[in-house]
């Protein structure tokens, strides 16, 4: 089945793959910048975070589904900028989306950034790695 | 040598303390002639956040590694990459890092298997730096080409291979991953992602001594006494020895073939790179598991 991609996410993947490879980087670092701050309700409740462990940096996720709209939260460090970079990414390209746009999005949305060649393809693995874990988590959530 | 050492007694008891520079002596030295800093961190953007003054990045997967085979990029790449950050083969090489210098010790390997003769690492690297809230600009990488020569890369002298492994043992082999790697409860570092190994535990009668006990809390290395307790008094290394140092890929053994050869001295240190990802999927390799070195199998 082929899937149209969620408008926001495919103006993401759009923006990086007309831009060159060291372009490319820099608009990662530009997405790592604006990793919104987890709300106080996640800030102070590490426990309530899943940690990505297939990302080298240490970063957490956490789904929130209301009336069938996703919300993902999402932290890492300042000194990971690549693993906040994904995070970002996700944060914004899944904002607003319906439980089930969420879980057509391609698994392999991540290798379609054009990120290889700039990053290698070893991390992007960790990009597609927190996108299964938020689709695991909405699963979960759902089947009640 | 192209620009002076750093000469201060911290590192004076070290066998080759030229190998070193205080953030101090880097402060100081920052913008001399014939000098060249080069970032290497794990994480691929870090340096885009901000970085030491005049500094180029260097990565260790886009830049160092074959895009295609598991190895080192040769020596027309080199060349190439070192042109294109403004080296040339008599420039005096800093390089500085995340993670304890981790990446960068790995890079500096690497420039060593090319032959690069003066290479040094920022003791304590990005955090020492940062520690002393010295400063970092955001300014986009500027290096002038200069020429570099096509020089062959030389695997023979610190370099192991699987087969030379096999041929080495029954001497020293130091496994510097975690505990819980070398005993075989995991394959990868904790917290750290999967790289594909298929059977865990380490090689027979190799010595388990994480690479960080060489790190002193300030990120930098640790007085050369403090390090003959961990490798000679700890491991039992003797001065003679050949020694074969490996982790999961090469890089947590860069940093403690860097301590082994340029701070204790030894001679002949190699690293295998293949480290665990190789040795624990390839067949008929002998391994054993638990905290315990094990025996010197019969092969």
């Amino acid at each position: 089945m082929i899937t149209e991609l969620p408008e926001t996410l495919a103006e993401i993947r759009a923006d990086f793959i007309e831009l060159d490879t060291r372009e490319r980087l820099q608009l990662l670092l530009e997405f790592a910048n604006e990793l919104p701050e987890l709300p106080s309700r996640y800030s102070e409740h590490p426990d309530l975070l899943e940690q990505v462990v297939e990302c080298q940096s240490p970063v957490f996720i956490f789904v929130e589904v209301n009336d069938g709209i996703v919300h993902l939260f999402a932290t890492a460090p300042r000194e990971a900028p690549t693993t906040r970079g994904f995070a970002s990414i996700l944060v914004q390209g899944l904002a607003g989306l319906t439980v089930q746009q969420v879980l057509d999005v391609p698994d392999d949305f991540p290798q379609d950034l054009g990120l290889s060649e700039a990053i290698s393809p070893l991390r992007v693995r960790g990009m597609t790695a927190m996108l299964g874990r938020t689709k695991r988590q909405i699963r979960e959530k759902t089947a009640a | 040598m192209t620009v002076e050492t750093d000469s201060s007694s911290r590192f004076a008891d070290y066998a080759h303390p030229e190998r070193l520079v205080s953030t101090e002596w880097l402060a100081e030295h920052l913008g001399t002639p014939g000098l060249v800093v080069v970032e290497s961190d794990e994480d691929v953007l870090l340096y885009e956040t901000g970085h030491i003054e005049t500094a180029v990045k260097i990565d260790w997967h886009t830049d160092l590694n074959d895009p295609v085979e598991r190895d080192y990029i040769d020596g027309v790449g080199f060349a190439k990459l070192l042109g294109s950050k403004g080296i040339a083969r008599d420039t005096t090489v800093v390089i500085y890092g995340d993670k304890n210098n981790w990446w960068a010790a790995y890079a500096l390997w690497v420039f060593t298997l090319f032959g690069h003769e003066d290479v040094r690492l920022l003791d304590g690297g990005r955090a020492k730096w940062e520690a002393e809230a010295r400063p970092y600009t955001t300014d986009r990488e500027s290096a002038t080409h200069v020429d570099y020569p096509v020089v062959e890369r030389n695997d023979a002298d610190i370099r192991a291979y699987k087969d030379d492994v096999l041929a080495h043992l029954g001497n020293p082999l130091i496994d510097v991953r975690s505990p819980e790697e070398f005993s075989g409860e995991r394959t990868t570092a904790p917290a750290y992602p999967e790289e594909g190994a298929l059977r865990a535990g380490h090689i027979p009668s190799a010595q388990n001594v994480p690479w960080a006990k060489a790190v002193a809390e300030d990120g930098g290395f640790k007085p050369l006494a403090e390090l003959n307790a961990i490798y000679r008094d700890g491991a039992g290394l003797i001065d003679g020895d050949s020694v074969i140092a490996y982790c999961r890929i090469g890089e947590r053994s860069s940093h403690t073939w860097f301590a082994l050869t340029h701070l204790l001295g030894f001679e002949g240190v190699r690293n295998y790179d293949g480290s665990w990802t190789e040795w624990g999927s390839a067949v008929r390799v002998p391994i054993v598991k638990g905290a315990e070195p094990g025996a010197v199998p019969t092969l």
